[in-house]
């Protein structure tokens, strides 16, 4: 396959930037912080972004999707990440439907993917139970009692969980933690007995929550897939996740930098524009190719998840290495280079780095992947 | 059948005719790459015949048109060419500047009585040649250059001195950036001119490098013969071509920042073993050697991605540029990395024990590739300028 968008790719992502850049741009994201919106994005906007197909870019037209893969939906987060728009396209249509398109019977597919893909459901997943992404560390517990599972456990880093209908619960029906057998996935619709939603209030203005389950009861049907057996696609939906937030940290590293280079083409100090200095030349330039291979390694990533491969770990970790090193060091240096009004709330660069840190840890961080990249090459 | 894969099989049983057996197996190392020219350096006499028999094909340089030494193949039949030559491990025949950067800007720039003269001796080997860019006193300033070259009817006089001239001391024939007018701009009046290094006015001295080879020499010219039928392009405007070739030699020497056979993951963990968690034992060299490998790999996408853009008529304006800078500054990591992973083994110099002291002399060797071609700073300079339309100091 080659590495360049063809032209109904190009289309899209070109349809995308002229949306966001009218409907949900950093200034959007300012009003729905300073309005302490709880759900962190606006419906509105979200029913116009499902009625173009986004929610269902990357669903199965089966299941009322529009198949255009994930090649598709890395375009719609590459260009969410541009404008830092906020939307359920992370939780709910990322990593709620590949999951359930992952683990998912016929019925519940049938069930589940065209109510995301119209827009009308938002789904989100409960995975983390501290503050870094260990996936296999998972305690909470799910037993069965006659036709119903009982839930209990606590869960941080729900995306989007106060606006979430649904949560999809990963829980403990066996094993111990760190154990990849006994892990199985428990739908869990919001406002069952005994769940409390709370929201968290993060630096970047998303809408992130907590969950508490204490004797939550589901009945036997929730159970998404196999007892016990959610880890291959858990840990495959999490590869698809990781890499679709690569191309919305290369959005938005993309987006701080050239930013930061129109800066520097105005700004005069000493009587010259600071972008004359050869110091501040380099570490542009040094950003710029870096920037282009982080390009090339997302599109990578992107076209090897829609080629079907069997084996993603390898590609995903190292996407979202390389894109949190690359968002790091593109947001530190907009800063820097943008010197005092970097630092103000009124300039929006810091919107940035904000949300590129919150993006960077969500489902693992730079020290995670590349940990997990050089397990994968034997070292 | 397809024609493409009719052209598989024709060429899979003349390669397995032809190839000498000695020809199939890989070359140690940059030295045994056959280069062609009056006074070939022969390792194994196959060589000489295998390049022959190539070069009758055309296949020395099989995208050329066919009047100038090559067999006009298209893309696909060139990949399926390599493809089969690397079914059976079958060397390069051929490898030389005449092909890889001359024979370029000829095909651009030449008159078709130029290329007629000059490209099927590249072809088939019979000259080697060399080029004369860098000066004492024009390095990453090239432009500044003051080799002269003085009107003298139907040839100019040469006067002057070159350095860093690659292989100058085995070289036929030299590409040569000369001053032909002093009036302009310094990037105005410059020529690039062809001439043969048999003159008695060439001399030449190999420099002895840290790395202990001598690939490259001081070169001076003391009323050299060029022809102006040798000039390339108009008089006055080698520039041009000069930036032209140099994108070609960068795009050379960034290929040395493809992944190696043998990852350096691998040699350290064959040197110092893992724990229990199959982690490399030192964690600090770890974590370099995973971000050089990263890098690597994201490395290589990039040259597949921009490859690709060039097919489908898109194009990265500064990827010559990124490439490098990016890749001889991801050849000195791993040659940095090599040493820490075989530790003292690796500082060997000389003798058996360390296979002559490849490991340490291409370390040393590796600093000079940020420094050739335009150094890593001048790249940087490029791609701020160029791409990202920063202003003048």
């Amino acid at each position: 396959m080659a590495l360049v968008l063809n032209e109904e790719q190009v289309m899209l992502k070109e349809s995308a930037a002229g949306f966001l850049a009218e409907k949900a741009t950093v200034a959007h994201l300012r009003q729905l912080r300073d309005s302490a919106s709880a759900q962190g994005f606006d419906s509105d906007v979200w029913q116009e972004m499902a009625a173009m197909g986004w929610a269902g870019i990357a669903i199965a037209e089966e299941f009322g999707g529009l198949g255009y893969g994930y090649t598709g939906l890395g375009l719609l987060l590459e260009q969410s990440g541009r404008n830092l728009s906020a939307s359920p396209l992370q939780s709910t249509v990322l990593v709620a439907a590949t999951l359930i398109a992952q683990l998912g019977d016929k019925e519940q597919k049938g069930r589940l993917l065209p109510a995301i893909a119209s827009g009308e459901k938002r789904v989100t997943l409960a995975l983390q139970e501290g503050p870094h992404h260990v996936p296999l560390q998972i305690s909470a517990s799910a037993k069965r009692d006659g036709d119903a599972w009982v839930i209990e456990g606590s869960k941080l880093m729900v995306l989007d969980a106060s606006s979430a209908d649904t949560f999809i619960v990963i829980a403990r029906t066996s094993g111990s933690p760190g154990d990849e057998r006994g892990l199985s996935a428990l739908l869990v619709e919001a406002g069952s007995a005994g769940l409390a939603v709370s929201a968290r209030s993060m630096v970047d203005s998303r809408s992130a929550g907590a969950l508490l389950l204490e004797g939550v009861r589901v009945p036997a049907t929730n159970l998404l897939g196999v007892e016990g057996d959610a880890w291959t696609g858990l840990s495959r939906t999490l590869d698809i996740a990781n890499i679709g937030l690569a191309a919305e940290l290369l959005g938005l590293s993309a987006a701080a930098f050239e930013r930061t280079v129109a800066y520097l083409k105005e700004r005069k100090q000493f009587g010259v524009l600071i972008g004359s200095f050869q110091g501040l030349q380099h570490r542009a330039a040094e950003l710029y190719a870096e920037l282009e291979l982080a390009r090339s390694i997302v599109l990578q990533a992107l076209q090897t998840i829609d080629a079907g491969a069997v084996d993603l770990a390898l590609v995903a970790s190292a996407a979202k290495a390389k894109l949190c090193e690359v968002a790091q060091r593109a947001t530190n240096e907009a800063i820097q280079m943008h010197g005092g009004v970097g630092m103000t709330d009124e300039y929006e660069i810091g919107f940035f780095i904000k949300r590129a840190r919150v993006a960077q840890h969500t489902f693992g961080d730079y020290n995670y992947h590349l940990d997990r990249f050089a397990l994968l090459n034997g070292f | 059948m397809s024609d493409l894969e009719q052209f598989r099989m024709e060429t899979r049983t003349w390669l397995e005719q032809n190839c000498p057996a000695s020809m199939r197996t890989p070359v140690k190392g940059f030295d045994e790459l056959y280069n062609g020219g009056r006074k070939p350096e022969i390792d194994h006499p196959d060589q000489k015949t295998w390049c022959d028999r190539m070069a009758a094909r055309g296949w020395t340089v099989p995208h050329w048109p066919r009047e100038y030494g090559g067999a006009g193949l298209d893309k696909e039949q060139v990949k399926v060419l390599r493809q089969e030559m690397a079914r059976i491990g079958a060397r390069s025949p051929l490898d030389s500047f005449g092909i890889s950067m001359l024979g370029p800007a000829l095909l651009h720039f030449g008159t078709e009585a130029q290329k007629l003269d000059h490209l099927p001796k590249i072809a088939r080997g019979e000259i080697r040649w060399c080029q004369g860019y860098s000066e004492p006193n024009a390095g990453s300033d090239l432009a500044s250059l003051a080799t002269r070259a003085q009107d003298n009817g139907d040839h100019y006089l040469i006067n002057g001195q070159k350095i860093w001239t690659s292989y100058a001391d085995k070289a036929d024939w030299i590409f040569c950036l000369v001053r032909t007018d002093n009036s302009g701009s310094k990037h105005e009046g410059i020529s690039f001119v062809l001439f043969d290094m048999a003159d008695p006015g060439v001399t030449v001295r190999p420099i002895r490098l840290i790395s202990g080879s001598s690939p490259f020499c001081e070169t001076f010219f003391d009323n050299v013969k060029a022809y102006k039928s040798n000039l390339i392009g108009e008089e006055g405007k080698g520039w041009t071509i000069a930036k032209y070739l140099l994108t070609h030699e960068r795009e050379m020497i960034s290929s040395f920042g493809a992944a190696p056979k043998k990852s350096v993951g691998q040699i350290a963990l064959e040197t110092m073993g893992s724990d229990a968690s199959g982690r490399l034992a030192n964690g600090v060299l770890r974590q370099t050697i995973a971000q050089y490998e990263l890098d690597t790999l994201v490395f290589g996408a990039t040259m597949a991605r921009v490859g690709d853009e060039a097919r489908a008529g898109q194009g990265l304006g500064a990827a010559s540029s990124i490439f490098k800078y990016y890749g001889t500054e991801l050849n000195k990591r791993r040659n940095e990395l090599n040493l820490a992973a075989l530790g003292e083994q690796a500082l060997g110099w000389d003798g058996a024990e360390y296979s002559g002291g490849v490991v340490s002399r291409d370390w040393l060797r590796s600093k000079g590739n940020s420094i050739e071609g335009g150094t890593s700073e001048v790249q940087l300079n490029i791609i701020a300028k160029r791409v990202l339309g920063l202003p003048d100091a």
